[in-house]
Order: structure tokens, then sequence, then C-alpha cells
């Protein structure tokens, strides 16, 4: 017994496999075998079973429920507690009927190693393939396979191997090697703690010792960083931005940028309660703070890495998804994606095919992806997302879909997807990371204005008197002491686009971005419209976002009427309209979106957007 | 002491993805070894202030230390301290002479739907353990409630890597529990660490050769035998102990956990 050793670190296993192939009785043998049950557990179970008039099993000992245990089955994962050596386990035990895939799925989610039982007798079955599927997917990378009931085959050592050839090709089509593949009898307690001589044939070690040889992953911190912020807070004036470091380190003053927005600024302090001396440096998986020397806009969701190493940057990604949503999955709806601590909107643009586990090479496309199937998907965010492979990086690599309040759907990113605008994001990355920037911040800047930066767009067609209402505004917005500007495109056509006869109408969409762009550096509210590119309207809003950003962009419509579908944008005008109703809905939603302070507000009520 | 600073920080992240997603966030506590480290936990990630209000739901029987402690702590720590009790209940006389089940249903499951339902709180953080009974073993870190707070654990989400379960219809409310992957030891390991303040008068042998190993209700909790002066001392005793930590808890006894938890119970 080795209890009375100080345990040095923990470790989560999961036992996974097919319904009834005795997942649950071999968890409860290993604690009983190795004398870590508390007291009185098993009699407490035996006089269960004695009242019920039923047979005692092992697996009744974590079957908590009375359902679970009047239907012999496992329900819902459990956690239960198993320190060996220096080592604390939580072992989670998953349920392996299909119906309960999804609690199978929270359990493998937090492992960092499997069991995954195989009966020796009904051999390789559907769950066994689906699990190892999804044991890949959620980044359970070692794996220990224990074919179980031995005993039901006589301990025969032909049997044995025709289920471990099958099951090691099937895993390394996955990338998957397995450990160990053990033959056991959880029943009889075969090969559980120590190897039995029913088994001579077999060299390898048992369940248990077995256990020792799954490593911790440290890997984390050798990668670069990654940092996505949870949220940001100012008790005692000051302002701590927190969150978990999924990869990398970071230390007092580097230089962290942060993605999609590409703002950057240096780490002042690590900030801890209870800690003497002060941190000076962070590794992943801690929970930090930081302040930055600079007071620059970031909010929960953007990724602060340092400046060599981003993340990168799409509105498209192809993805592995496993479905567990009660509705399927479908081309064209919405759905809420959840990658490390940022949330956006998000449509499925295309199902490329569903995976089978049982015929991993199989091709067959849907339309849609039902519950428990595995699908390769490409998703398409409204606005840009940072993200990485999982190839490369793990937490950041992956994501989840929210359909209806729930978790429906869990994915990693195997590729990026190129959209219209890469070729902008990354002249707007590479000018932004070259910017020579005056003592005077957009802070200063925003805190004498009484207003942050920011663009209004009007789109529409011809003869919605876009221009009169862009001018309108200009004219309130200057009357209450805002620096407004309104930018006419036509302005540029005889001189900055002079030398491109209209025959380049992409530059010149291009040029216009970048006139916004300069223009929003000086702090101040570029007003303007599409009316000088009629055939880009689409591309324009998306491009002017792309080469501002962060700059927030706000998109007001100007329809001739209310008939038929209008587009995404924040406000939507239709047929004649009182001017200044729609003069005091863009104040209005200006301030709602904290660009614009009360006028009468105190310096607190400035402080509206940083 | 690795694995308990990996404890703390996934402890952390969960409290202020909390702290973040719900607007009216309360955090229970019992004044217990368990739930005093849930509200360390919370200085710690909110850099030494709690942001939201300390629930205590009084059953009235408590021991007077524990109350006499609270009030200490609440006013030491700046703590927003709301204080539930079901009166209806007790003035009808409840006590645990009525049945166990039927007092705790009434005083601590009923006392907490009574504070909820008036304060309106949507999210609820606890300090329920996975080690402490098989039902919390089955639990997730946010775990819903429907309007009469019953569990359905026959359906409960999936909880996918760190993305919790952060939206819920309107009426039902949310039960947050950051301290589900702690072991009693590595509460008592945390305690140490932190030098945090407990109730040593009742969880350390004051030289009677007994202490408290669970805080409840005075007249169904009773102390072990045990002659652990110091928190090291208790280590090593839970160390080698194979009595389950609730075994003084009466209410437990049976399926009594299972009906209590599925109507609510913490």
């Amino acid at each position: 017994m080795a209890i009375d050793t100080a345990i040095q670190e923990r470790m989560n296993i999961v036992i996974v496999g097919h319904v009834d192939h005795g997942k649950s009785t071999l968890l409860g043998r290993l604690y009983a075998d190795t004398g870590t049950l508390p007291e009185g557990k098993i009699e407490k179970i035996q006089a269960i079973c004695r009242q019920q008039g039923k047979e005692f099993e092992y697996a009744f000992l974590f079957d908590a429920f009375l359902e679970e245990q009047q239907q012999g089955i496992t329900i819902d994962t459990a956690r239960t507690f198993f320190t060996w050596g220096d080592r604390q386990y939580i072992i989670i035990d998953a349920p392996g009927h299909k119906e309960f895939l999804k609690n199978m799925v929270s359990g493998a989610a937090r492992a960092e190693a499997a069991l995954l039982i195989i009966d020796a007798l009904e051999g390789v079955r559907d769950q066994s393939k689906r699990h190892g599927l999804l044991l890949s997917m959620l980044g359970v990378k070692q794996v220990t396979v224990v074919v179980n009931k031995m005993d039901l085959v006589n301990y025969r050592e032909d049997t044995f191997q025709a289920i471990e050839k099958e099951y090691r090709e099937f895993l390394t089509q996955l990338n998957v090697v397995p450990q160990y593949i053990i033959p056991a009898s959880a029943k009889q307690g075969i090969n559980i703690t120590q190897v039995s001589p029913e088994t001579p044939w077999y060299t390898g070690p048992s369940v248990l010792d077995s256990l020792a040889h799954f490593h911790l992953e440290t890997a984390e911190s050798e990668q670069a960083l990654r940092f996505p912020l949870q949220d940001v807070y100012k008790f005692d004036a000051r302002r701590i931005l927190v969150g978990r470091l999924t990869a990398g380190k970071l230390k007092i003053g580097d230089r962290l940028v942060f993605s999609p927005t590409n703002k950057s600024a240096s780490v002042q302090s690590i900030e801890a309660f209870n800690v003497d001396p002060p941190p000076t440096q962070a590794m992943a998986g801690q929970s930090v703070g930081i302040t930055l020397d600079e007071q620059i806009f970031v909010e929960r969701g953007h990724i602060a890495t340092h400046e060599e190493t981003r993340p990168l940057v799409s509105t498209q990604i192809r993805a592995n998804l496993f479905w567990l949503g009660n509705q399927p999955l479908e081309i064209g709806r919405t759905y809420t994606l959840r990658l490390a601590t940022r949330e956006a909107p998000c449509e499925i643009a295309a199902i490329h095919r569903i995976v089978d586990a049982n015929n991993l090479d199989d091709r067959h496309t849907q339309s849609m992806v039902q519950r428990n199937e595995v699908a390769d998907i490409t998703l398409r965010t409204k606005s840009p997302l940072a993200f990485d492979l999982y190839a490369n990086f793990e937490t950041t690599g992956r994501f989840v879909l929210v359909d209806n309040y729930d978790v429906a759907g869990g994915g990693i990113i195997t590729e990026l997807v190129a959209d219209e605008q890469e070729d902008f994001r990354t002249e707007a990355r590479e000018r932004d990371s070259a910017w020579v920037k005056g003592d005077v911040g957009a802070e200063d800047r925003s805190l004498h204005y009484g207003h942050r930066a920011a663009v209004v767009l009007l789109t529409g067609p011809d003869i919605t008197a876009k221009s009169f209402l862009a001018r309108k505004l200009e004219t309130v917005l200057v009357a209450e002491g805002r620096h407004a500007y309104l930018l006419a495109a036509e302005n540029l056509h005889r001189g900055l686009d002079a030398d491109l006869h209209d025959l380049k109408p992409e530059e010149m969409v291009r040029r216009f971005g970048e006139v916004v762009r300069l223009l929003t550096d000086t702090g101040s509210l570029v007003i303007t419209t599409t009316n000088a590119f009629p055939q880009a309207t689409k591309g324009i809003v998306k491009t002017v976002q792309t080469l501002a950003n962060p700059i927030p962009v706000i998109t007001v419509h100007m329809a001739k009427n209310q008939d038929g579908p209008q587009p995404d944008r924040d406000l939507i005008f239709a047929g004649p309209e009182d001017f200044e109703v729609c003069t005091h809905q863009i104040l209005e939603t200006l301030k709602k979106k904290g660009i614009l302070a009360e006028p009468q507000g105190s310096q607190a009520a400035v402080q509206f957007s940083i | 002491m690795k694995h308990i600073r990996q404890l703390e920080d996934q402890s952390i992240y969960i409290l202020r993805e909390a702290y973040k997603n719900f607007d009216n966030l309360g955090m229970l506590w019992s004044m217990g070894k368990d739930s005093t480290v849930l509200l360390w936990l919370a200085r710690k990630a909110f850099f030494g202030h709690v942001p939201f209000p300390l629930l205590h739901v009084d059953t009235s029987y408590k021991i007077p230390e524990m109350i006499e402690y609270r009030d200490r702590l609440a006013r030491e720590w700046r703590l927003n301290l709301v204080v539930g009790q079901n009166k209806k209940a007790l003035a009808e006389g409840m006590n645990h002479e009525k049945g166990r089940i039927a007092c705790c249903t009434a005083l601590k499951t009923e006392g907490l739907k009574l504070l909820l339902e008036e304060k309106g709180y949507t999210g609820i953080i606890l300090g329920v353990r996975s080690d402490e009974d098989a039902t919390r073993a089955k639990e997730r870190y946010f775990s819903p409630r429907d309007k009469n707070n019953d569990w359905d654990f026959r359906d409960q989400p999936p909880e996918l890597w760190d993305q919790y379960k952060i939206s819920f219809p309107p009426g039902t409310h949310i039960r947050i529990h950051p301290l589900l992957d702690w072991t009693e030891i590595n509460i008592w390991e945390y305690i140490k660490l932190e030098n945090i303040p407990f109730l040593d008068h009742l969880y350390l042998d004051q030289g009677t050769g007994q202490r408290y190993r669970s805080l409840g209700c005075a007249p169904c909790t009773s102390p072990i035998k045990s002659t652990s002066k110091n928190v090291d001392e208790v280590i090593i005793e839970l160390r080698n102990s194979k009595v389950a930590e609730r075994a003084g808890r009466a209410q437990d006894e049976g399926r009594g956990m299972e009906q209590l938890r599925k109507d609510g119970y913490m």
C-alpha cells in the first residue's frame, strides 16, 4: 500500500468502450483490489443488492443513481479519485451506451489519457470504434486498450491477437499508437493489479501498472504564447486583463499583440493576491492577471501573443466536428461558435462528408449532420476569428457550437479557408505593426474629444438620400462639439485616384479604406456612404471593416421600402423616413456601443471604451 | 504542491467565467472548510475583492462558533453577506426529530429555494466536491436547475473542455461547482499552503481526542475520534483513513443524498 506518501502530481484518466464491455466493473475492481475504497463501501452496496434481490457487481460501486443500478448501465460520467504511488488519478467512468455519447464526450474531454475496454467475446463493436475516433478528436493521445472478459474465451491467445490486430489497425488510421493492449478479466481480477498466470503468453504490465506509464503533458509552456482574454477588471483603479495562458509563457516587459485587432502594448505587471513577492512571469495553464503600459482597447475573446507568432485570422475555417445536439446540424443555420473565450455567430458553409467510424475512408456526403455523427465541414463567421490549427495548438485550435442554450457540438480546426478579405487583412496587419505613432495616443484623443474614433457607413440603393442623412449627421455631431467629418469618396477620384482612370474599382475601394483608416487615426468620427461605388456595395463594407479594424464600423442601410430581404446592418431604415428620427437613432447606437460619451459626462463616463 | 496550483488555476478560471457570464450571481458559504476555500479562491480570482454576495442558508441549528466566525470574516474581508432562513418552517417547529430528510428539505433545500426566489439569482456558486458522495461525482462544473430547482441528472448538457453552460432559459438557474475536482486532502493542503483562517476549534482536536471532519447542523453532525492538532496531522490522518468524510452526517444514510440532491439540495 502506498497511501502515506505525499501526492506530487494529478492526472485525469477516462475509461471508455462499448456498452456492457465492463468499464464500471474494471473501475470497481481496480479500487477493491488496491484497497482504496472507503471502509464499508462494498458492504453498503452488498446490502442494497440483497435488499433488491440481485447479485453484487463491482460496477455498482460507482453507478450511483438508483436507475443506473436497476438498469445495470452507467448513465452519466462519474469522477472518482484514486491515489497510487505519488500520483493522484481522477478516473472518469464514461457511459458506453450510444444514447449517452454526450456524457462520454464530456468525461473524455477532461482526460489526459484513456483506458479503452473491448469485450473479448464480442470483439470490436460500433462504440469501440466511435469512442476511439472521439478520443483522437478530443485530444486524448495516450490510449491503453484492455481486452476484457478474457475468462469467457478461456484466456486464448489467438482470440486476443485477432482483436489486437483489428483494433491496432483502426487506431493507426487515426494516428494513435496504443501504449499497451492488455488481456484481462475485471470480474475475475486477472491482470488488473498484477499479471496473473492465466495469460502466460502475455508479457506486458497489469492495468494498474500501465497507468504509471501515462505521462503528464507539460509541453504547452514550450510552445508560442497563447493568452485568450477572459475579462477586463477595474478593481482599485488598476485595469487588469485576466485569463488563462493556454500555451507558452509571458513575462513583464513582453510586447503583446492582440488578435484579431492587431492592437499592441507591453506587459507592465503581473497581478496576484496573497503572493509575495509578486510574480514576474506566467506559464501555460495558469490563470493570471496582467496590466499593460498603454490603455489600448481590448476585450474578452481577443488572443494575446508575441508579435512574431500570431494566430491565424479568417472568417472561414475547415474543421472536423462531432455533433451531439438534439436537432441535426444544418447548412445555412446560425450557431454560436465559442473558441477559447471568443463567442461569435457562425453558419455552416459546407458539409464535405460524414465520417463513418466503421469505415474511415468512406466519403458520403449529406446536407445535415445527425446527433452523434462526426463530419468534415466548413464554417463561416460573421466577423474575423483568431484561431490556430489543432495540429499546432490544442486549445485555440478547437471550438464548440452552441445551439439553443446548450453546447451541442465540438470541433477541431484542420485548415484556414482563405476568404476574399485575406489580402486586405495581411495589408492591415503589416501596416499596423510598422505604424509610426506620435506621443498622443487614442486614449488621450478620446478623453479630449468625448468619443472614440469610429466609422458610420451608409449603404443602400440610389435615391434613398444617403448623402442627405450623412450631411445631417455631420452637422448634428459637430454642433455637439464632436470631431466628425463627412468623407465623400467622390473627392478621391480627381486626386488620390487620378492615376486609376476608373479602371481599377478594387484598387479604388482599397484606397478609400486606407483613407478612412487614416482619418480614424486622428480620433475622428468618419461619416461616409457607398455612393461612389455603385457596383461594389457588398465588398466595400467588408473591406472598410478589414482596413479600419479594430475601429468600429457602424453600418446603416437605407432601403427603398420594407419589402424583401434586408442586408445585415447595425441599423436599417426603409422607405420615406423622418430624418430627425434617423439621426437620433444613429446617435443612440453610437452611445450604446460606447463610442460617444454622454455630453455632460464626468471623467468616469468618458472611460467608456477602455 | 504543483497539483494544488493546477486545481487553483482551474477553479479561478471557473469563478471568472461565472462572474463574466451571470449578472445575478451569489456564492453559498456555510463557513465549512470547503466553502471557505471557495471564498478564498474568489479573493484570489478578483484580487482581494469578492464581487458578488455570499449567501448563508441559516437553519438556526448551526454550531454557535460558526456564526461568530462568519460575522468576523464578513467584517474583515468586507463581504456582502446575505442570510436566508425558512422562517415559516421554523415557526412551525421544524427540527431533525421530525425526520432528517424532512428537516434538511425544509430548512436547507426550501430555505435555499426561498432565497433564490426572493433575490432572483441566476447563478449560484457552491463548494461541492466529487469525492463527497456518489451523486456529486456525476455533477458538471456548470449544472442547470429547472424552475423547481430540480436536477435532471438523466439529461445533463455536454461540457467540453473549458466551455461551460452559460446560457439558459428564463426562470432556470445554473449551479456552479469550482471545487468539483478537489478532494478532502486537497482542501487541507490548500488551507495550509495559503494559510487560510478556518474554524480550528472545531476542525482540530482541542485535547478531547475528537474533532469535526465535516460541519453541519449541531444535532446531525458528530465529531470523529482524532488526535490531529494541526493541519499537517489532519492531512496524514486523512491519507491513512478509509472512513468516508460524511460518515458523521446523518442525512446521507441510505439513498438520502440522491433524493435530496435531485430536489435541489446542495
